[in-house]
């Protein structure tokens, strides 16, 4: 595995993560086991297809709406999951 | 012109995904000179088989086509892309294709001469109790995880479901750390038996197969539950020859096997074949949709051998090349053959229809449960009445499991083909500047 180089804040908490890291991977590297949303019924929900088709993995991303599983992660991203509604996720 | 279009946004050849298919069609295309552009919304090209990452060891193959591709002046890559939807109705131009594309800071409309769909297949993902549980993956979707760093090292991970992905899952989850518990096929023996036997005519394969094969591979063997807390799985039930077996698991990866990723060819006009594949005529063009073609799993799941035959004969057609699309039919026969035998023996068995329980959701976006959807009569009626479908991930998971479960025949897709920014859209709009239709 590369060297974690790489610091980003997943739910305002700092991470470092090896370059080509997804966020998807980060975020279950920081926060076990990377849950990403509610949903609608308030279920807490994590990467399903893991391949951009289920859109589980929807989290705020810079401020746009993004699919985890297919963002590398980058220095200085700032990262919200839909776990906490005051993060104003998507 | 639109506000973001640029001459560059104009190209002979639009090839959609850069997995085996993909990238073959580009590397068949490129020496004719023409201006190539090759997309997919992964952060690098390889498709599933070949995804790149910090844990991914990727084959010999695999990096000799990504470095060619980069041999090439006229081959544009983008990576991180992925198509809206189709543009043309606002701004046709004969001879030109116009599909919207956005990647993750802007939108635009690209126009390509000719287009070849390579978009893959996604994994037939199948309600059970529990199935909505964090930890609980597809197959290929742990993989594909994996290769981008997620953690397993250390975990107790059970993979289930169908077809030969199981294994390289299991393997890869094996390589991260993982200890892969048990390994549920659900085909019966004899089918697999019969499989194995026929591998002769694949040496490659049954060499891959005997080396993948782990020590807790069963088959005649499903899930019937996962459990857990709200926030985490903790074990699955297996039911295998005839018996229930509850095993501790730290994640489950349950996949049953791989659909076509058709929309876009739809959209374009194209019809589905048997295997729900996009049907294409012996040269890979799109039947009836002039100047589109499609090559690999899109056109019905086959295997990456299968896939790189299809995108190299599908480039040299793109450019004129006949004879040497010709000269490739033999290679994709043989992997036609294989990907036959796997439709034959990994036929899924009636059991998977009746896993799920009247409160277990099938519409994940939309949460959706079973017991709303048995009274409906197909698909148009249970998206108006229960919102199955109406979600974000616009009914890819739920149609194909209601199709399994319940026949419904899925509806065209409609536009747009994934959530986009409205500032996508904004590229579709005439600027002031330019001439309008004289219909406006």
């Amino acid at each position: 595995m590369t060297e974690a180089t790489i610091t980003l804040t997943l739910d305002g908490q700092a991470a470092r993560v090896a370059p080509g890291t997804t966020v998807a991977a980060a975020l279950a590297q920081a926060i076990p086991p990377g849950a990403t949303r509610r949903s609608v019924r308030g279920e807490v929900r994590a990467p399903l297809c893991g391949m951009g088709i289920c859109q589980e993995c929807r989290v705020q991303i810079d401020g746009l709406r993004r699919l985890a599983c297919q963002t590398l992660c980058r220095d200085g991203m700032q990262v919200h999951t839909g776990l906490h509604p005051e993060g104003n996720a998507p | 012109m639109t506000g973001t279009d640029t001459p560059s946004h104009t190209c002979d050849l639009l090839i959609v995904g850069a997995g085996p298919a993909g990238m073959a069609a580009a590397l068949a295309a490129a020496p004719s000179g023409a201006r190539i552009v090759l997309l997919d919304d992964n952060p690098a090209p390889g498709g599933q088989i070949w995804r790149d990452g910090p844990a991914a060891k990727l084959p010999a193959a695999a990096r000799e086509q990504r470095e060619a591709l980069t041999q090439h002046a006229n081959v544009q890559v983008r990576c991180g892309t992925r198509v809206a939807g189709l543009a043309q109705q606002t701004s046709p131009t004969p001879g030109l294709y116009a599909l919207l594309l956005e990647d993750a800071e802007s939108g635009w409309v690209q126009r390509a001469r000719q287009i070849i769909l390579c978009t893959g297949a996604r994994e037939l993902l199948l309600p059970f109790p529990g199935w909505t549980l964090p930890g609980v993956t597809g197959a290929g979707g742990l993989q594909a995880l994996i290769k981008g760093g997620l953690p397993v090292a250390g975990q107790r991970i059970v993979v289930a479901g169908s077809g030969p992905l199981l294994l390289a899952a299991a393997h890869t989850a094996q390589q991260a750390g993982a200890q892969v518990v048990a390994v549920a096929e659900q085909t019966p023996w004899r089918a697999l038996a019969q499989f194995g036997a026929g591998l002769v005519r694949w040496p490659g394969k049954a060499v891959q197969a005997a080396t993948l094969l782990p020590a807790v591979y069963r088959a005649s063997s499903h899930v019937v539950r996962a459990h857990g807390t709200a926030g985490q799985i903790e074990a699955v039930t297996l039911h295998q020859n005839g018996r229930a077996r509850e095993i501790a698991c730290d994640r489950l990866a349950c996949g049953f096997g791989l659909i076509p990723n058709t929309e876009l060819g739809q959209m374009l006009g194209g019809d589905l074949n048997a295997r729900r594949g996009l049907q294409v005529d012996a040269e890979q063009r799109l039947v009836g949709v002039p100047g589109v073609l499609a090559a690999g799993e899109c056109t019905g799941f086959g295997g990456s051998e299968r896939s790189r035959a299809e995108g190299a004969i599908a480039g040299h057609v793109a450019v004129g090349e006949l004879a040497a699309a010709r000269a490739l039919w033999p290679e994709r026969a043989r992997w036609q053959a294989f990907a036959d035998a796997l439709h034959r023996h990994f036929a899924l068995q009636p059991a998977l229809n009746s896993l799920a329980e009247p409160d277990t959701l099938v519409c994940r976006c939309e949460d959706v449960p079973y017991a709303a959807l048995t009274g409906r009569t197909g698909w148009i009626d249970a998206k108006l009445h229960t919102r199955c479908g109406m979600g974000a991930c616009q009914g890819r998971i739920c149609s194909a499991a209601t199709q399994q479960l319940l026949g419904w025949a899925p509806a065209p897709p409609r536009h747009l083909l994934a959530p986009t920014r409205i500032a996508t859209l904004a590229a579709l709009a005439p600027r002031a500047a330019e001439p309008t239709p004289s219909t406006d």
